[in-house]
């Protein structure tokens, strides 16, 4: 059976999903526990109650943001494996401007430090699509290298010795609570921040496929030396993308501080969510739209994998490593398909291609 | 005659090195040398993983694949040489399982980027997330060694003032480091197996034509250099820290591609920004330890990275990488 492209984008995650549990039921039972137990604890950790359900939704929350982040990144080219750090300093200024602004009007409030964790996050990945286009620093390494630094400098910010230091909290590394001012609301009892993820991806979908600026990002992606033909500056355009990227990945930070579980920041609390952030972009099939139920998948996994451990005595990395089967099976169709035994799309672009080189200038 | 562009470059990479030992001196003279000496031994003891992962990254882009992949390579032979060495009570069964478990996600690598021609970041970084997963399910806290590996000491060599106590007083992970930066650039340059690698790296067409089988040389290269990464992985679990923790690659798999590039894809350059890379953090820590600078530990901790950044932004966009790199081959 042959698949077109729209389908395949539907088929293949799914597949991908599928294979991913079972070859983790495998692992659960030669963990000695039973994979059946596992899977149902952990559905029901993630949506049992309509508690569960708001917490599965805040965990998916920040992982639509950094997916949409990568996917905005690779639509150009790029593979900005810098939301993670990205992500925490967005959510660690966010924070400061959360406590430390009072009697400000929540109207003004939450949009204000929803913008700094976004601007935040921009800094830090505009300057890897700068030294990227203008000195050829692959932005994989100075991206992976700024998170590595922006773990220590957010670290250093929120601990004993940092100034967004909470005072209560003794040898802890964590911000003071949020003015209630600067909390995102919830809906019906559901976390805001889900929602205005939903709305960022459509923008971001429209964005991408429906305005000239998303035009231009396609096309250096695409084609870089024809983009530069048609009088795109790739350099420009590999700036403003990162720029996007880290600006999304901000956001996310600071909706994860400003309507997650904590009402404040706490290092260490958010590890994870860009890598995440790479699985649900890549099982999106770098479509913006896709993200959401990607990030939703994911969310569902990342609420329900402490009670999967504690139900079924089982590591709950198990967590990591389906996930990251899923990741290469969505990026090797080719096992996908043997195995579901459908053909790929006749001339379709068979996957991302994004390695550009060292000497990228 | 005026100097050559190619020696021009040298000298420029070798510029780094004497800045190294000038500034290692000038410290001994104004410190003691105890501390120098740790400084030294420092460096030499944290450049082995990163020159092994470079000579990996490097072996693997001359043939043409481009590997991202080797932080997820030195942290599963880390994990798999110290688990090895602990279940069978032999540090060499250890350094070998190590070294294998490199090779085989090398084959992985090429799989991915030779025969489902998948992007090969994408690819390199399904291995580093997945190796970050599998490793933190399966560590299991508690295991501990029954011993390690046997200090080597090179009589009369080791008595060369500050130098020698660091360099030839080690143990042999650390030597075969230097004799494996002999051999490849040996085989690189000098062999008709140097050869041809290089040729499916620059023009895998031309290399083709001429009867070479360049899907199988990318496989055998980046197998043989996932094993070099492998030996790294193990010198960090097995002779380092003697111990296994979760992410204790600590990015040294991209710290050691940035040393490729600023090394210019030469083993003999790579092992100088190894050991200058290696320094600069020694030298760091030495200086929090004796609290000569009073920073918070965040400060003196982002140090080797932001080095990184800075090398790439000064260097990477001077130099020429192999041609073909990153393509996958698709026969015209």
């Amino acid at each position: 059976m042959r698949l077109n492209q729209r389908a395949e984008n539907v088929v293949l995650p799914i597949g991908a999903v599928v294979l991913a549990l079972l070859i983790g039921a495998v692992m659960i039972r030669l963990n000695g526990s039973n994979p059946l137990t596992a899977y149902t604890a952990l559905l029901d950790g993630a949506l049992g109650s309509k508690d569960d359900l708001a917490t599965t939704l805040s965990r998916a929350t920040p992982l639509i943001f950094t997916g949409l982040a990568v996917i905005v990144a690779l639509k150009a080219g790029l593979f900005n494996i810098g939301a993670q750090g990205q992500l925490l300093l967005g959510a660690t200024f966010a924070a400061w401007i959360g406590y430390d602004l009072t009697s400000l009007p929540s109207a003004l409030h939450v949009p204000f430090a929803v913008l700094v964790g976004g601007v935040l996050g921009l800094l830090p990945a505009a300057l890897a699509g700068f030294l990227k286009a203008y000195r050829g620093a692959h932005e994989v390494i100075t991206t992976i290298m700024l998170n590595a630094i922006l773990v220590n400098i957010t670290e250093y910010l929120v601990g004993a010795r940092g100034p967004f230091h909470d005072p209560d909290a003794g040898a802890q590394s964590r911000t003071p609570l949020i003015q209630p001012s600067a909390e995102i609301p919830d809906v019906f009892g559901l976390p805001m921040g889900f929602f205005v993820g939903v709305v960022v991806a459509v923008i971001i979908g429209f964005l991408v496929s429906r305005t000239t600026v998303g035009f231009r990002i396609t096309t250096v992606g695409h084609n870089k030396p024809a983009a530069e033909y048609a009088g795109i500056s790739a350099k420009r355009i590999t700036v403003l993308a990162m720029a996007l990227s880290g600006f999304l990945a901000g956001v996310g930070g600071a909706i994860e501080t400003q309507g997650g579980l904590e009402n404040r920041y706490v290092a260490g609390f958010n590890a994870g969510l860009g890598f995440d952030g790479i699985t649900v972009a890549l099982l999106a099939r770098v479509q913006p739209l896709l993200a959401v139920p990607a990030a939703l998948l994911l969310g569902i996994m990342r609420a329900g994998q402490s009670t999967m451990s504690f139900r079924a005595d089982v590591p709950q990395e198990i967590i990591d490593v389906i996930l990251a089967i899923i990741l290469l099976l969505v990026c090797a169709p080719i096992v996908v398909r043997w195995i579901m035994r459908v053909r790929g799309p006749k001339d379709a672009v068979e996957q991302i291609q994004i390695t550009s080189g060292w000497g990228g200038t | 005659m005026s100097a050559s562009p190619q020696r021009k470059k040298i000298v420029l990479a070798l510029a780094p090195v004497v800045a190294v030992i000038i500034v290692a001196y000038l410290f001994y003279f104004f410190n003691s040398e105890v501390k120098t000496g740790a400084v030294l031994n420092g460096t030499f003891r944290d450049s082995t993983p990163l020159v092994l992962a470079a000579l990996c990254g490097l072996l693997g882009e001359r043939t043409g694949i481009v590997n991202i992949g080797i932080e997820g390579q030195l942290l599963m032979s880390a994990f798999t040489g110290f688990y090895v060495a602990a279940a069978t009570g032999s540090i060499w069964t250890g350094v070998l399982a190590g070294a294998l478990s490199g090779a085989l996600l090398g084959v992985f690598l090429a799989l991915c980027a030779v025969t489902w021609k998948i992007d090969q970041i994408i690819a390199g970084t399904v291995i580093n997330i997945f190796v970050a997963g599998l490793t933190s399910f399966l560590y299991a806290q508690g295991k501990t060694l029954t011993g390690s590996l046997p200090q080597i000491e090179i009589p009369l060599l080791r008595d060369i003032p500050l130098i020698g106590r660091a360099v030839f007083e080690n143990t042999p992970i650390a030597y075969l480091a230097i004799i494996l930066v002999v051999v490849l650039h040996v085989g690189l340059f000098h062999t008709r197996w140097g050869l041809r690698s290089r040729a499916v790296g620059e023009h895998p067409n031309a290399a083709d034509s001429l009867g070479i089988n360049v899907g199988l040389k990318r496989y055998v290269n980046t197998a043989l250099a996932g094993g070099l990464a492998g030996l790294g992985g193990a010198f960090l679990s097995l002779e380092a820290v003697g111990t296994f923790e979760r992410g204790m690659s600590a990015q040294r798999g991209f710290t050691a591609l940035a040393i490729m590039i600023f090394g210019r894809w030469k083993p003999f350059l790579a092992w100088a920004g190894a050991l200058f890379f290696a320094f600069t953090s020694a030298l760091a820590r030495q200086l929090q330890f004796d609290q000569v600078i009073d920073v918070p530990p965040q400060f003196i901790n982002i140090l080797p990275y932001v080095l990184v950044i800075v090398v790439l932004a000064l260097f990477a966009g001077r130099v020429r990488p192999p041609a073909a790199a990153g393509k996958p081959f698709v026969r015209e």
